[in-house]
């Protein structure tokens, strides 16, 4: 298997110890919470990405972060990793954040990138999300 | 990391070299060894490497119940499946141009077939049943007036199950059909008896038997006779059937695992059903576990289990410390989940969740135990991790939520 170091690493960290790299879950149902879920389990991944959200000033800030990844170990290292760019940015730089930032700090190789398209594809649907209760 | 401080359990992959084939194996190579070429008739380098060879031969014969002068020696059981099928196809193109496959084969043999559809020829991809077998009866449905040549394979190497060669062969004989069979995971684990079995080619390796890889035969009945098209020509060795001077190490390899393997086939037999006994009862408690394949008509020593709601190339890099193969899409080039597993009609979700542990002759109770250990670990964890058990735990059913496919 060609993975770098960075994503055999970040899948054993998560795996080892889940509650300190946000895996759980929020309740979809409260009203500072954005959920997101993509993939289907046909093409061997979902993400689910849940934010939490408060306002501050004009905007929202990302408080915390829930995710739950199935998928190869890349697809869960990716989301390990989005979920770590995205405590404390407001929701405008959230949606600022491109799949190739994923690549590049995990060192995905080729075949691995829809991982990463997933991974910015399930920030996207949780800020529509949250966007859509406001 | 050393590889062994990693548990090995993927036997169907490949298998070590026995200590003993590979010590014997040393004495074909060196200067004091019998490093001569079995070709070389006027010296005693020569005689004395053709011995060796003819002895091989002797071996692998003994353990299949054949001729020595029916075995064809090949590079492995790829090149076995090739010449046995192109060979037949070519050679009596005249007679007919229909070939029967299944598709759960292996690529050895799947990929051939292609290749002969692409020269003209016609195949038909039987499926298996739901437990990962063809079935005598799908055969005689297929059979054509121009079929030539059917080939089924005698031991599935993800799922284990076995196929019945005796009633296929039967089959064929009437059909008067010839019948290949890639038998690469069986020797050494179950009774062959070509003496008895109405088959008329059969592949074989020595890389899964405890032999050396780089060097498989080819089994070609003499009565009655089947005659085969050459695919490698220069020097007519093998009687024209495979040209290429005979690896001498490699063959006394073989012929050494298949020795050993003849003796030890009732001891490896035991104490692998009792590994796989033990294994099944401890991993079948884990919930939502589901074995691939008949149970009661597989080897034991391929065990091939879907963890559902875990996706497979995640639980293998979970399970860093063993050796096992996955079913996962992940974890092939083509992100194609198992083309074997899917021809079962399981649900591709269930292909993307199953692992494959093999056993065998160097497998040890410390292994088994181990791997269940962590195997009960790594499952919870992902499941932890899982947004799929997170729903089905929530009382949702999976096969009702519109996904957001990308």
């Amino acid at each position: 298997m060609a993975y770098s170091k960075k994503v055999v690493d970040k899948f054993e960290n998560t795996l080892e110890n889940p509650q300190a790299f946000n895996v759980g879950r929020f309740d979809p149902k409260e009203e500072n919470v954005g959920t997101g879920m993509v993939g289907a389990p046909a093409c061997g991944d979902v993400m689910k990405l849940q934010i939490k959200c408060e306002p501050k000033g004009n905007t929202h800030i990302i408080k915390d972060v829930k995710f739950k990844t199935y998928g190869c170990g890349s697809a869960i290292a990716s989301s390990s990793e989005l979920v770590e760019m995205l405590i404390g940015k407001t929701l405008e730089e959230a949606k600022e954040i491109k799949n190739k930032e994923i690549v590049d700090a995990l060192e995905l190789p080729p075949i691995k990138i829809h991982c990463s398209v997933l991974a910015e594809d399930s920030i996207k649907q949780a800020i529509e999300d949250y966007e859509s209760k406001q | 990391m050393s590889t062994q401080s990693t548990i090995y359990l993927d036997y169907a992959s490949t298998t070590p070299v026995d200590p003993r084939v590979a010590s014997k194996m040393m004495q074909y190579l060196t200067p004091d060894g019998e490093f001569g070429n079995p070709a070389s008739r006027s010296h005693r380098y020569g005689w004395k490497a053709d011995d060796a060879v003819e002895e091989a031969r002797s071996h692998v014969a003994n353990l299949v119940n054949c001729d020595p002068r029916e075995i064809v020696w090949t590079s492995g059981a790829t090149e076995a499946d090739n010449l046995a099928i192109k060979g037949v196809a070519r050679f009596y193109k005249s007679k007919g141009n229909h070939i029967i496959t299944s598709k759960i084969e292996h690529k050895a043999v799947l990929d051939p077939c292609r290749q002969l559809e692409r020269e003209g020829y016609e195949v038909t991809y039987l499926d298996p049943n739901e437990g990962g077998v063809i079935t005598a009866e799908a055969i005689k449905n297929a059979m054509q007036e121009n079929t030539i040549l059917v080939s089924v394979m005698h031991i599935n190497n993800e799922l284990g199950t076995l196929n019945n060669l005796e009633e296929i062969g039967k089959i064929t004989r009437e059909a008067g059909a010839f019948f290949h069979v890639d038998a690469a995971q069986s020797t050494g684990k179950v009774d062959i008896d070509l003496s008895k079995l109405p088959v008329d080619l059969m592949s074989f390796s020595a890389h899964k038997t405890y032999g050396p890889k780089g060097i498989g035969a080819l089994f070609v009945r003499r009565k009655p006779r089947v005659r085969i098209e050459a695919l490698i020509h220069g020097g007519g060795h093998e009687r024209g059937m495979r040209s290429g001077t005979l690896p001498t190490h490699q063959i006394v390899g073989m012929g050494e695992a298949f020795k050993i393997a003849k003796e030890e086939m009732e001891s490896d037999h035991l104490k692998i059903k009792a590994y796989h006994e033990q294994f099944l009862k401890e991993a079948m408690k884990i919930e939502h576990a589901y074995i691939n394949g008949d149970l009661d008509n597989k080897v034991p020593n391929i065990l091939n289990i879907s963890f559902n709601f875990v996706e497979g190339e995640s639980l293998i890099m979970g399970l860093k410390d063993i050796a096992v193969s996955s079913g996962s899409a992940c974890t092939s080039a083509s992100l194609e989940p198992s083309y074997v597993l899917r021809a079962l009609g399981r649900k591709d979700e269930l292909a993307h969740s199953s692992i494959r542990f093999s056993f065998g002759r160097f497998t040890s109770d410390e292994d088994i135990k181990n791997t269940l250990s962590i195997l009960n670990k790594v499952v919870d964890r992902l499941r932890e991790l899982s947004p799929l058990w997170e729903m089905h735990l929530d009382g949702i059913d999976l096969d009702t939520v519109k996904w957001n496919t990308h």
